[in-house]
């Protein structure tokens, strides 16, 4: 009886945490009729992918497709990955193998910089944008991003590069490597999967982020994926299939990668916080 | 000959570990430059400038670039914001929002977690996996099918309400047809909406948390209370709670920061920044900021009182963390 209970509250917990996901992927399979029908059906009758085919061959401006918005999210996700990758994987490095001075110091600065509210800095940011001459280009919302990700980035890959243990390239080092080829051959080969994992936040962060993207761009075929979905399915419109064939398409990704490194998140945001 | 290899050798031995070192020294903050380079430029530089940008009247994007001269204010855009009485509003809604948001967060956010412990593994690893999926979504999209859930024609909350018995609906709520309510009209609705969509989003990361927590303290505690005699409620409180309070801390602080700013789902809720009555803090200040005309001065001015209450909730999280860092 108590056992039914439990699992009956545990199919309700799923139902709601997974009903919202479930529908848009339901509704972007459904033709018109039966999404605007007066009786909505759980499950679609007749799936059809016309909204998918919709979205991806219409074009949304003269001349650009929902692929052009893909594609610039994409490019700039991708190289904020790269960037925040490479630096975080230097600071986390010097963070984990070296005592130094201000080593305490600056894992304070990495924590309070993580609280910093982003939405506060739209305006400063703005301003460094447009003086910069780098308003409505892609690279603004590069340099924006690699700011926003770098601090979770080292504060998660620094556990990485600890756990690699240190014998290993003091053994290196006393066969002759030098610093460089230690890094190189040693660490970097054991890091790499932690530096996926690290990766793979940096480009959640940068593939989601919606005000950044709204401010600095102006011309409609430089818009993100984000931009473009608020833009041109966010008003008032009622075209719900295509709306959520789209959100299916920029979401999927986001799921499928976020369940791979899900594990760390928690881990990362409440380092230390229950003795293992 | 002896004595030159000796002194040689003195010297090197001399020498060599203070350049070694020097060297060990330096690498670190070599290997650190160029974050902190990202961090002050594109961080803590525009937080500095924010608190500047607030004491000036800027309302054109020709001052921004430099071509047109900066007025200074003093405290003029301070004084504006707090002598609006709207301003008061958007507080109370941030902080009562934010409050809300906390607690229903917290309290469902424990309660799957406890509910994932208790489960059988099979049930459990499948409760997990959907919990999951809401916290994946992003905040855009998952904004945008709650929205469609609760569409006035064709949503599925319309329907559910069509559904009610005639007479029972009037009763209510004074209404039978509900095609075609605007559900995000009246604000109190649409705070509760966003509450649904916010904790929606955000308590799978409060369930797993206190999962994990739940598994790191021997349940051999939990049992011997619940032999005797303890009920759920006494073992969650006199057991449970006071092992994962560090947890809890933490927990608390992080949402009440991620709260305190909400803004993507906010406004793809409210369909952009038209509608004022439904403002908070961080779109009140981007839509002064951006929407036209332009009060940039204004909008930083809000932007700094934000980060000035968000200030002192990270004060107590940062001071949670190191306690906990020195404990372990």
């Amino acid at each position: 009886m108590k056992k039914f209970a439990l699992n009956g509250a545990g199919l309700l917990v799923a139902l709601f945490a997974a009903f919202p996901v479930y529908w848009m992927i339901a509704t972007s399979l459904k033709p018109n009729r039966e999404i605007f029908s007066a009786t909505p059906r759980p499950v679609p009758a007749e799936p059809t992918l016309e909204h998918y085919r919709e979205i991806l061959t219409g074009n949304l401006i003269p001349g650009v497709t929902f692929a052009d918005f893909f594609l610039n999210s994409a490019l700039v996700a991708l190289a904020t990955v790269l960037l925040s990758g490479l630096v975080a994987l230097l600071a986390a490095t010097a963070v984990a193998r070296f005592r130094f001075r201000l080593r305490t110091t600056f894992l304070i600065l990495l924590l309070v910089v993580q609280m910093i509210p982003l939405e506060a800095l739209v305006i400063p940011l703005f301003l460094m944008i447009q003086r910069l001459g780098l308003y409505n280009t892609l690279p603004s919302l590069i340099l924006t991003y690699l700011g926003f990700s770098l601090p979770f980035a080292v504060w998660m890959l620094r556990g990485f590069v600890a756990a690699v243990p240190k014998e290993l390239e003091e053994a290196a080092a006393i066969d002759g490597a030098s610093r460089a080829q230690t890094f190189r051959r040693i660490l970097f080969p054991l890091v790499a999967p932690g530096l996926v994992a690290t990766s793979i936040f940096s480009f959640i962060t940068a593939w989601n982020e919606l005000i950044f993207a709204l401010t600095f761009i102006n011309d409609q075929d430089r818009y993100t994926l984000p931009v473009a979905m608020t833009f041109f399915f966010g008003r008032d419109d009622t075209a719900w299939g295509s709306v959520m064939a789209a959100s299916t398409l920029f979401t999927l990704p986001v799921i499928v990668f976020f369940l791979l490194v899900q594990r760390r998140m928690v881990s990362g945001l409440v380092a230390g916080a229950v003795k293992g | 000959m002896s004595l030159l290899t000796k002194s040689a050798g003195e010297a090197a031995a001399r020498e060599t570990p203070a350049r070694r070192r020097r060297r060990v020294d330096r690498l670190p903050y070599l290997l650190l430059l160029p974050c902190l380079l990202i961090i002050g430029v594109l961080l803590l530089w525009p937080l500095g400038q924010v608190v500047g940008m607030s004491f000036y009247k800027l309302d054109s994007v020709r001052q921004l670039r430099g071509d047109r001269e900066w007025p200074w204010v003093g405290f003029h855009n301070y004084a504006q914001i707090l002598g609006d009485p709207f301003f008061r509003t958007v507080l109370r809604n941030t902080v009562l929002f934010a409050a809300a948001n906390v607690v229903l967060t917290m309290i469902l956010g424990t309660l799957v977690g406890l509910l994932l412990n208790r489960l059988g593994k099979r049930m459990a690893t499948f409760v997990a996996s959907c919990v999951m999926l809401a916290w994946a979504t992003p905040a855009l999209t998952g904004t945008i099918v709650w929205k469609w859930i609760f569409d006035d024609t064709s949503g599925l909350v319309t329907w559910l309400f069509n559904k009610l018995p005639d007479g029972l609906s009037t009763a209510l709520f004074g209404r039978s047809d509900w095609t075609g309510y605007g559900w995000f009209n009246d604000p109190l609705l649409f705070f509760s909406i966003l509450t649904l969509v916010v904790v929606w989003h955000s308590f799978p990361f409060i369930a797993v948390s206190v999962l994990a927590g739940l598994k790191s303290v021997p349940s051999e505690l939990q049992e011997a209370a619940r032999v005797d005699g303890a009920g759920p409620w006494r073992v969650f409180w006199s057991v449970t709670f006071p092992t994962l309070r560090p947890v809890f801390g933490i927990l608390v602080v992080l949402s009440t920061i991620w709260d305190f700013k909400v803004f993507t789902q906010q406004f793809v809720l409210a369909g952009g920044t038209q509608d004022r009555s439904t403002f908070m803090l961080s779109i009140y200040s981007y839509a002064e900021a951006f929407s036209p005309p332009p009060k940039y001065g204004l909008g930083a001015a809000i932007a700094v009182i934000l980060t000035l209450i968000l200030l002192v909730v990270t004060g107590v999280y940062v001071r949670m963390v190191l306690r906990q860092e020195d404990e372990s």
